[in-house]
């Protein structure tokens, strides 16, 4: 038996090889980063509460001062960039659970991608704005 | 208990309710005076009041029922008593952790 009609043998484990891959050919990857940013919002969650519950009582101006401080500006920035993938993530789940038409679900899929970037940049390029005071 | 569909119908509340904490955000960093003004007037309103209350819980119920998953995920919780317990828990601390956020607020007079 000649070379070329033995069945190609790979070196990569059974682990390896469908490590990553899946359906989607991005194996676990959304499943984790859902994990990751649920973990993440669950322990900003309180700093955040906090945060909003200090600026009821202020105007604009006095918003302005308590948004704009560097530790307050870091933990909306973590929270809004958490909340926004892990919405994306979750909402995409919802779409692909009950979207069946092959159109329609790409086209949702793509809406829902612009809707959480878009306001994941608003409200970062807000939160940036009050952080450098202009 | 069949709890999963409320994670999943209050993660679609918390989806749209985004925009309020967009437009909150955009209109502190604005330039133009009554923005704002109107942010405050909407969220002090009756109506107002009442989404960001029903926000305030689905977000309370849904790190709560997040975190009965993190433990699902982590293999623990599985047996019928486990489960009951932790879909109670999520459920009752939802709505406790809400009012509790929603006294505090009214108690440090800022929700005017």
């Amino acid at each position: 038996m000649s070379a070329a009609d033995t069945p190609k043998r790979s070196m990569r484990t059974p682990l390896g090889r469908v490590r990553n891959l899946g359906a989607a050919h991005s194996g676990t990857s959304d499943f984790w980063r859902q994990r990751l940013t649920g973990v993440a919002m669950t322990l900003l969650m309180l700093p955040a509460i906090v945060v909003v519950m200090m600026t009821l009582g202020s105007n604009q101006a006095g918003a302005k001062v308590i948004l704009g401080s560097l530790p307050i500006a870091v933990i909306m920035l973590l929270f809004i960039i958490a909340s926004a993938w892990h919405m994306k993530i979750g909402m995409q789940v919802v779409i692909e659970d009950y979207v069946h038409n092959e159109k329609l679900k790409l086209i949702s899929i793509m809406l829902n991608n612009f809707f959480s970037i878009a306001v994941a940049l608003a409200s970062t390029y807000a939160i940036i704005k009050l952080s450098s005071g202009v | 208990m069949a709890l999963s569909i409320v994670h999943r119908a209050t993660g679609i509340a918390l989806y749209v309710g985004t925009l309020l904490l967009a437009w909150w955000l955009i209109a502190a960093a604005s330039n133009s005076a009554g923005a704002y003004a109107n942010v405050q007037a909407f969220t002090g309103s009756i109506i107002g009041r009442l989404i960001v209350f029903g926000y305030t819980w689905a977000l309370m119920h849904h790190m709560l029922s997040g975190i009965r998953h993190f433990v699902w995920d982590l293999g623990f919780g599985f047996k019928a008593n486990e489960r009951e317990a932790l879909t109670w828990g999520a459920l009752i601390g939802g709505i406790v952790l809400t009012i509790l956020i929603w006294i505090i607020a009214y108690a440090i007079g800022g929700v005017r």
